[in-house]
Order: C-alpha cells, then sequence, then structure tokens
C-alpha cells in the first residue's frame, strides 16, 4: 500500500534499514499562559530490530514525542521538522495514508491498560479489531486472529479470556492483552509509553521479557518511553534522554548508565537505589523540579539543578548543542561533557554528603535504609525552599496535555 | 445479573408498600375530615346528615387501621375504588385514559432519544462552535420555560396563527383534544390524527430532551478524553468509526440512569401537557379530580403513576446493569 | 522509586495546597477568586442581574405596580397592552403589568422560603446519614427512596388538594417534598470527605464528632448545596407555577404567574398577551436562576463541571 522509497538508509548499529527518523521535531501546545515547547528541537533514528529507550521526567516531552509520531493528541501543534517514516515524511502525508499507518505499521502500547482498554468491548474484540479495519478479517477470523495474540504474550486459556472484558483481567495480563492488540498486526514499530509502570514489580519483568520474545519473533523496533532506568537498562540497545523537550544525551545503553557524559544523567543514575547497593549509599537526589517549558532558563536549562554548573559562567548563557563527546554516536549536550569522563555515580555519591550530620552518624544499619527516603526528601525540600526561583518556575511546569487536564471552561456536568 | 435483579426486585416491595401507605395516609388521615372534603370542602357548611351519609358509605367512620386494612385489600386485588363523583370504577377510567398516556409518552420518547442524543453528541463533538453554544442556550431555556407556557406558544403558533392568517392546510395543527382518536399498531397516528398528536408530543418532550442532551454532551465530553478513545485512534480507525463503537456506549452508560431519575420529571410534564392540550390521559385526569376533590381517583391513579415510576426505574436499572459488562458479570471494576 | 518521583514528592510538600487543620473552616483567600471566576461568566452575570432586578421589583412592587392588584377597569376586560396597561388588562379587567409586578413578591417568596427548608431538612437528614453511616443511613436513604418513587408534582397536587390552597401551604407542600436531592447530595459530600485526610487528621487529634462534623466536613460540602440550592429556588418556582397552573395553588386574588398563565388559556386566540406576560417571567425567572447557578458551580469549583 505505502509505496517504499528507492533505498532506505542503514542503521550503523544493526545493520538494518532504519524505520524511524525524526528530524529537528519541535511542537508543543497553546495555553493561555503561552506556547508550551513540550518537544524543541528532537532528532533520533530508530532501526528494524532495535529497541530505542527514551528517558525522562514528566514533562521532558518524551510522551509528546510519541504522540507526535502517530498523531493522538488534538491539540498538538506542530512546528517544525520531519518524521519519515520508511523515507516518506508522516506529518505531510494525508490522514488517510496517516491512519493506515497507524496500527498497521506502528503500534502503540499505552500505559495504563484499564483506562487504555474499552471496559464495554471483549478483550477479543478489541484485538481483533485493528486486524479487521487493516486486512479486512471478517468477525471470526479477527477472533481467531485475538486468540492467536493472546497464546504468543503467553495467556493461559486464549479461547476463554477472548470473551472476557477487561475489568476480569488482572493487571499483568490487561497489558499483556495491549500488547497482544498492538502486535496484532505484526507492526514494524511499536512504541510503548511507560509499559510497565501501572504494574506491580513483579509482574514488570514478565511483561518486558514478553516485549522482547515478540518483537523478535515480529522483527520489528520498539520505542520505549519511560522514567524508570531500570527497565531501560534490561531491554534497551540504545537510550536518549530528554530534559525540558530537548535529547540531552543519546548513546548505547552501556555508555549512558557507565560512560555518563551528562550531569542530568548521571543525577538521575544517582539518586536510582541499585541492587548491588549495600545500603549505606546516599541516594543523591536532583535537587529542584522540571522548568516551565513556556520560560525556559537561560543558557542551558539544567543549570539551576545541575551541581556541576559554572555560574556565573556560560552553563547560565550559552546553551549547549548535543554534540559528539565519545565513540561513534555517543552524543551529549553539556559544555563540559568531557570533563565528566571521571566522574561515576559511585564518586558522586560519596563526594556528596546529602545527609545532614546528625542523621548521618550512629543510625543503625536498617533504620538508615529506612531512613533514606526520608533524608531524601528532606534535603529535596530544603534545597527547593533555599533555591526559591527553582520552584518558583517548577509551578508553571506543564506535564499535563492540555485537552486532559481541568481547564477552567472544561467538560459540561452530568445534573 | 440475576441475583441482581432479584435484589433489585425485593427492594420495589417495601418502598411501593410504604409509598402507597404514604398517599392514604395523606388522603384520609391527614384532613381532618374527609367526608367534609368529598361533600365540598372546608369553607362550605355542610349539612351534617349529608356528611354522615358520606361516611357511612364510604367507611370513613371505621377506625383507620380497618379503613388501612381494606385500603390495602382492594389495593391488592387491583380494585383502585369508585369515583365520588361519577360513580364508575377507578379501573375503568384507567383503562380508558391510560392508552392516550402511553401513547403520547411513547412519541415524546421517540423524539427525546432521537434529537436528545443526537444534539447532545454532536454538540460534544463539535465543542465551542456555534452550533454547540446555540445547543447550551436552547437547552437550559427548555428546561426553564414551565411546560405548559411551552404549549400554549405552540399552540398559538401552529394551530392560532394558521387559521387566523389562512395558512395551507398542511401547517395547520390543532390545540387540543385527541381528534378522531385513530390508531394503526396502537401507537402510529392515522388519517388527521397527527395534528392533534404532534404539538404535545413536542411539547411533552422538551424538558426531557434537554436533559438528555446536556447529559449525553457531558457523558460524551468524558468520554472523548478517556485513554481508550486514544487507543482506538491509534489502531487506525476512523474518527467517525472511534466514535461510534467505541465512545456512544460508554458516553450512554451514565446517561440511562439519569433517565430513570428524570422519569419523574417526565410525568410532572405529562401531567401538565395532558392538561394544556386536554389531552385525555392519566395526568390530565389526575388534575380534573383534583378540581373537582375527587379522592379516590385521584388516589387510584396516582397509585398507578407510582407503580409505572417504579417499574420504568427497574427496567432502567436492569438495562444498565445489561449494558454495562461490569456490572452484568456480577463484579464491579477493580477500580 | 526514582528520583524523579521522590523529587516532584518533595516538591509537593512545599506547595501551597498544604493543609492546615485550623484553616479549613475559612474559604476566605478564595472568594476573590471565585467572584473573579463568576464574572467571567456572560450568561451568569445577565442572569445574576435579572435576579437582582426581580428582587428589587419585588421589594417596591407597591410603588412600581400602577394599579392595585383587584382594581378592575370598567368594560376593559382583555384589552391589549397600551399607554395606561403596559402588560393589558386580564380577563375581568385587571392591569396585568401591575399583577405581574406582585407576581414577583409571590414567587420569590415561595421560592425562597421553600428551599430554605427544603435546605434545611435535606442538610440535616444528609449530614447525618453521610456522617453517622449504618443503620441511620441505610433507614434515610431508603426514606428517600420512597419519597422519589412518588413523582415531585404528583405528591404535590396530591397534598395540595387535601390541604388546601394558600401560599402557605405551597410553601409548605415545596418545601418538603423538596429536600430529597439535597439530601442525597450532602450526603454523598459527606461520605466522600469523611474519608479525607485531614478529617481523619481531626478525628485522630481528639476533636468531637460534631465539631467535626460542623467545623470542618459542613463547609466542605457547602459548595454543591450552594450550587444546588440557587438552582433550587429556580426549580421550585417553576413547581409552584405549575401547581397555580393546575388550580392547586394560592387563591385568587394572589396574583400567582402560573394561576395568570392558566387564565389566559381560554383567550389564546383573541388575548394572547394574558398569558405571554405572566408565562414570560416564570420563564425568564427560572433561567436567571439557572445561569447563576450555573456560574456558581464553574466558579466555586471547575472540576465539579
Amino acid at each position: 500500500m505505502v509505496d517504499a522509497p528507492a533505498a532506505l538508509a542503514t542503521s550503523p548499529f544493526t545493520g538494518k534499514e532504519v524505520l524511524l527518523s525524526m528530524r529537528g521535531l519541535r511542537a508543543g501546545f497553546a495555553t493561555d499562559d503561552g506556547f508550551v515547547r513540550a518537544v524543541d528541537g528532537v532528532s533520533f533514528d530508530v532501526a528494524r530490530g532495535e529497541v530505542l529507550a527514551i528517558v525522562g521526567e514528566s514533562g521532558s516531552g518524551k510522551s509528546v514525542t510519541a504522540m507526535a509520531i502517530l498523531d493522538l493528541q488534538p491539540t498538538l501543534e506542530i512546528a517544525e521538522g520531519e518524521i519519515l517514516w520508511k523515507g516518506r515524511d508522516l506529518l505531510a502525508m494525508s490522514e488517510n495514508a496517516r491512519r493506515a499507518v497507524r496500527g498497521k505499521e506502528i503500534a502503540m502500547i499505552f500505559q495504563d491498560p484499564l483506562t487504555a482498554l474499552n471496559p464495554v468491548h471483549t478483550v477479543g474484540r478489541q484485538i481483533g479489531e485493528m486486524a479487521r479495519i487493516h486486512e479486512g478479517l471478517d468477525r471470526q477470523q479477527a477472533r481467531a486472529r485475538a486468540v492467536e495474540m493472546l497464546d504468543l504474550v503467553g495467556i493461559p486459556e486464549a479461547r476463554k479470556r477472548a470473551d472476557m472484558y477487561p475489568h476480569e483481567f488482572s493487571g499483568g495480563m490487561r497489558q499483556r492483552a495491549m500488547i497482544a492488540m498492538a502486535i496484532s498486526c505484526k507492526p514494524d514499530l511499536l512504541i510503548a509509553d511507560e509499559p510497565t509502570t501501572a504494574l506491580d514489580v513483579t509482574v514488570q519483568a514478565q511483561v518486558l521479557e514478553v516485549l522482547l520474545d515478540i518483537k523478535d519473533e515480529i522483527d520489528s523496533a520498539i520505542i520505549l518511553i519511560t522514567h524508570d532506568l531500570g527497565v531501560v537498562a534490561g531491554l534497551a540497545d540504545r537510550v536518549m534522554v530528554m530534559y525540558a523537550g530537548r535529547a540531552i544525551e543519546t548513546g548505547t545503553t552501556h555508555e549512558i548508565f557507565y560512560e555518563t557524559r551528562h550531569p542530568y544523567t548521571l543525577g538521575l543514575l544517582a539518586s536510582l537505589p541499585r541492587l548491588d547497593d549495600v545500603g549505606d549509599e546516599p541516594l543523591v537526589p536532583i535537587v529542584g523540579s522540571p522548568p516551565s517549558l513556556i520560560r525556559k532558563p537561560s543558557g542551558c536549562s539544567f543549570h539551576p539543578r545541575c551541581r556541576f554548573a559554572r555560574v556565573p559562567g556560560n552553563c547560565e548563557t550559552d546553551d549547549p548543542a548535543l554534540r559528539l563527546v565519545a565513540g561513534d554516536a555517543h552524543q551529549a549536550a553539556c559544555h563540559y561533557a568531557e570533563e565528566l569522563a571521571g566522574v561515576t555515580v559511585e564518586s558522586l555519591r560519596t563526594a556528596v554528603d546529602v545527609t545532614e550530620p546528625e542523621r548521618d552518624v550512629g543510625l543503625p544499619f536498617d533504620r538508615a535504609v529506612v531512613e533514606d527516603g526520608a533524608v531524601v526528601e528532606d534535603v529535596a525540600v530544603a534545597e527547593a525552599a533555599a533555591h526559591p526561583g527553582v520552584t518558583d518556575r517548577a509551578e508553571g511546569q506543564v506535564d499535563q496535555w492540555p485537552a486532559t487536564g481541568q481547564g477552567p471552561d472544561d467538560g459540561e456536568g452530568n445534573r | 445479573m440475576t441475583s441482581f435483579i432479584i435484589r433489585r426486585l425485593l427492594l420495589i416491595v417495601p418502598t411501593v408498600f410504604v409509598a402507597l401507605s404514604f398517599l392514604f395516609l395523606i388522603f384520609f388521615a391527614l384532613p381532618g375530615d374527609p367526608a367534609n372534603l368529598i361533600a365540598g370542602g372546608a369553607e362550605r357548611n355542610i349539612d351534617p346528615g349529608v356528611i354522615e351519609r358520606i361516611n357511612e358509605r364510604y367507611g370513613l367512620d371505621e377506625p383507620m387501621t380497618t379503613q388501612f386494612v381494606k385500603y390495602w385489600q382492594r389495593t391488592l386485588q387491583w380494585d383502585l375504588g369508585d369515583s365520588f363523583l361519577t360513580r364508575r370504577s377507578v379501573n375503568e377510567t384507567l383503562g380508558q385514559r391510560a392508552p392516550n398516556s402511553i401513547r403520547l409518552a411513547f412519541w415524546a420518547i421517540v423524539i427525546e432519544i432521537v434529537v436528545g442524543i443526537s444534539v447532545g453528541m454532536v454538540s460534544a463533538i463539535r465543542r465551542y462552535s456555534i452550533g454547540d453554544r446555540f445547543t447550551t442556550i436552547v437547552t437550559a431555556a427548555a428546561s426553564a420555560i414551565p411546560v405548559f407556557v411551552l404549549g400554549l406558544v405552540l399552540q398559538w403558533m401552529f394551530a392560532v396563527q394558521p387559521n387566523k392568517h389562512d395558512w395551507p392546510e398542511w401547517a395547520r395543527l390543532r390545540t387540543s383534544g385527541i381528534g378522531p382518536d385513530s390508531w394503526a399498531f396502537f401507537v402510529i397516528p392515522t388519517g388527521e390524527q397527527w395534528r392533534y398528536l404532534i404539538l404535545p408530543a413536542i411539547t411533552l418532550a422538551s424538558v426531557t430532551t434537554a436533559l438528555l442532551a446536556r447529559m449525553t454532551r457531558g457523558s460524551m465530553l468524558e468520554v472523548l478524553r478517556a485513554d481508550y478513545m486514544r487507543t482506538a485512534r491509534s489502531k487506525g480507525l476512523r474518527e467517525r468509526d472511534v466514535v461510534m463503537r467505541h465512545g456512544l456506549r460508554n458516553a450512554l452508560l451514565p446517561v440511562v440512569t439519569l433517565i430513570g431519575l428524570d422519569f419523574g420529571t417526565a410525568i410532572g410534564a405529562a401531567v401538565l401537557t395532558e392538561t394544556t392540550f386536554s389531552w385525555p390521559g392519566i395526568g390530565s385526569q389526575i388534575v380534573d379530580s383534583v378540581t373537582a376533590r375527587d379522592l379516590p381517583v385521584i388516589l387510584g391513579l396516582t397509585l398507578v403513576v407510582v407503580l409505572a415510576y417504579t417499574v420504568v426505574n427497574l427496567i432502567v436499572d436492569i438495562s444498565y446493569a445489561w449494558v454495562d459488562p461490569r456490572i452484568r458479570l456480577g463484579k464491579g471494576g477493580q477500580s | 522509586m526514582t528520583l524523579t518521583d521522590q523529587a516532584t514528592a518533595g516538591g509537593a510538600a512545599v506547595a501551597p495546597e498544604s493543609t492546615d487543620i485550623a484553616d479549613l473552616g475559612t474559604a476566605r483567600p478564595l472568594r476573590a477568586d471565585v467572584w473573579r471566576r463568576f464574572r467571567r461568566n456572560r450568561l451568569a452575570i445577565v442572569g445574576l442581574g435579572f435576579v437582582v432586578l426581580l428582587i428589587l421589583v419585588a421589594l417596591f412592587a407597591p410603588w412600581i405596580a400602577p394599579y392595585s392588584i383587584t382594581d378592575r377597569a370598567s368594560g376593559q376586560f382583555r384589552q391589549p397592552p397600551s399607554a395606561d396597561h403596559w402588560f393589558g388588562t386580564d380577563n375581568i379587567g385587571r392591569d396585568m403589568f401591575s399583577r405581574v409586578v406582585h407576581g414577583a413578591r409571590v414567587s420569590l417568596r415561595i421560592g425562597i422560603s421553600a428551599t430554605v427548608i427544603s435546605l434545611v431538612i435535606g442538610l440535616a437528614l444528609g449530614a447525618m446519614s453521610g456522617f453517622f453511616g449504618g443503620t441511620t443511613d441505610t433507614l434515610l436513604m431508603r426514606l428517600t427512596d420512597v419519597f422519589l418513587a412518588i413523582p415531585y408534582i404528583i405528591l404535590a397536587v396530591a397534598i395540595a388538594s387535601v390541604v388546601g390552597r394558600s401560599e402557605n401551604s405551597v410553601i409548605l407542600i415545596l418545601g418538603l417534598t423538596g429536600w430529597l436531592f439535597i439530601a442525597r447530595i450532602v450526603r454523598a459530600s459527606f461520605l466522600s470527605l469523611k474519608r479525607l485526610e485531614y478529617v481523619e487528621a481531626a478525628t485522630a487529634l481528639g476533636f468531637s464528632r460534631t465539631r467535626i462534623m460542623f467545623r470542618h466536613i459542613l463547609p466542605n460540602a457547602l459548595q454543591p448545596i450552594i450550587v444546588y440550592g440557587t438552582i433550587a429556588i429556580g426549580s421550585v418556582i417553576l413547581a409552584e407555577a405549575a401547581l397555580s397552573f393546575v388550580g392547586v395553588g394560592p387563591q385568587e386574588p394572589t396574583p400567582a404567574w402560573g394561576a395568570m398563565v392558566a387564565q389566559g388559556r381560554g383567550s389564546l386566540s383573541n388575548a394572547p398577551h394574558i398569558l405571554f406576560f405572566p408565562g414570560a417571567a416564570i420563564f425568564l425567572t427560572v433561567l436567571a436562576f439557572v445561569f447563576v447557578g450555573d456560574g456558581l458551580r464553574d466558579a466555586l469549583d471547575p472540576k465539579l463541571k
């Protein structure tokens, strides 16, 4: 249906063709307070067979990036850039052509399977629906496809389960059903938006495993959107870290985790408890909150929260571009990326004394663990109070879709 | 589902019992002297002999408990009593009047559902459009205008004016009465019947249509924001199919319960509409009997209305449970 | 789990919404905000303007009305509007304008008094039901079920036909039948508020149940009640008009708008003004209260919509 262009670029990482190529995308939302620059010049490639993780806090623009690909956010305004799908610009396509891509070639797995599945239709019907639209299957064939897909994602008694409703499924099963739905037309690209966030920790691993198996089974690519670095470590080939609508570091998973070249990434890693922690390592928080996307800080957007920022200095005045900092494709957007070469999570944790002296001494081992969260929170609060500018700006933070937010003119009462 | 229906049915019994007993108390215990009321009211001086005869005739001099038991005996045998005025049995009156009320209600409901739901849907989908704003104002107006005023204004516009200004014959409607009373399949008007039906049906439908449009709009707006609608879009469905296949049913779920609750409003509107258009239904009969102080007729017909109301709500609840798999399958959603 | 979550959690702790139990009774800082939002709603402002006008007309009716409500202009039956009689005259030659102006008094008096009665009963029963729960709740809710099983207007007509037709009996009838929804709304807000943290905190601090009910829950349950109460005044006026129309409202010569419309019914073809003016008065009054209520709802709590 979609006429393929002559030759697709191949990825330097996998040697397979590049499926999706985002080029300098700028997009955002018009609000009463100004234009929210949710995505501010983001470029990346995804090749067949590859898992790209997009990591960031809420409000970093990672979900908006995904929505832009499928055009699922009616209020999103795309200002600039192109999204090339197999060489053709999605943004220039007609609505009909885009719809043919949606679901069939690019499918989406949503965060909360309970709300993302329609409560009044059976799971089987919702899974089979995609094949009915795109492949013209009839009711029976669609049901058969649904059963097949449920089976594929490891749901026992798929035949029976297909006739059940979402509320009869457990959380993990629902997410499997969601995956079954997404893969039912064997798409080339799966976009998974926080696929495990709504699940229990024990179920998370199972669901991720299903996702990876499926990827190999249907030879697709995955864009994994998450704030959970733990999920990234186990799943992704490459990582793009986003902050305030920008990509601030990209590289292989190994590079991002062990050769970090951006203070924000480093901060994310240092704040993450790790399995090999013995318990007395302090978690180092990133102080403050993400900046307003309407009025971003001058210079580097991260400088108000950065431990390494040179203020006054160019961190405050010059916006660092994403540039090659090491290896073939390890890029970071920091003026002093090279100087971070020697800094590891461990050294950061030892260097920064986050605990107050009286809390630091004499606490029994397990108590310290229990206290960890509290300590971290207290410090965050204290420092936020010490940098009022940071929290002030944070109030303008927009991490909700305008359309789903509770605007003053929103909705109409039932009574 | 079955246990739900049984539970719901069992709930009706005490409700209806208390409600009907309450009505009995209002009519026969509350007035110091019902016989006096029957004879013409407290304002006039009535010959004590007349009062005595009335008491005797209707058993009003018996102790309240005896009267109460008799009332229930009669009610359970579906004997609604006899009119004080015409001596005709209320059952007979009911048999004559009820079909007319049902016919009028049927057409009002048809208008309500067709117009209310489609206007509400379009309004939600084209939110903030001129049509939506217009709808918002019209629905507010329709719920604020008294039914009888609307009915009379419609009569003036479509029945009085055409005759005054010699409008073409097809544009002339009738102000009141049921006309030739000719129906096919019980509800389909035949011949000239539609000229008598159309205005009261629109009048009766106005309030509930406005309510339904408002409810549908609100509910649909909520549904349009739902995650599963985004999921449906992500599958590559046409926007129309997204709305019709995934939106409509979810949007109508809460609307269904509210239709039941607003049936009370609809009954009130029916009483006023029938009165305004002299439509010979139950509602206009109740009003006539109130004017004539014909207590047994008021009580008997009110009883019927209460039962109808209860049954409609029962049907609404059951169909709601049936449409929503979360209830049909016996457990609530997990969140 | 990750830093981002904790950072936002920490951020929330310094956010201005931190709840101070002592503050809960007073919503004063919000008042200016409510008015600002209310003012932005054009329909609500128009509605409020009309309600204010109506109150003024009702207060100064004897000075505004050119004639008495019982004066009959001899031989001038069913006169169309003129310079002498702005709204024309009725079936027996009384000045319609004067009667409509005085009718505002009747409607507002009945609307407000009956609503107050409904509010008092509804608040008391709803609060008890929601706060104490258990058997009290079950019994009271069954009671509202029973009353809800009798359609409002039927119940009102039934009672009116027995207790007689005066302004006071109409007030009582509408007041005694109008509390059902209020009780339900109050109960629902009590149920949801009871579980909120600050109420649990107040319980933990050992405040008495009555104190918690009146100082901590009631002020917060008031918002939906204010909204509903405003709209209810309109509904009561509408119901009063309906009762008057079917002939069980206040008796002649009380200038009830509904009764005036009923009187105009017979002269539809030759004197439609007799029903148009009181009809329009009812319509505009009810509409104004609906607009004000809607505006209040949106202004008090944008989420409530």
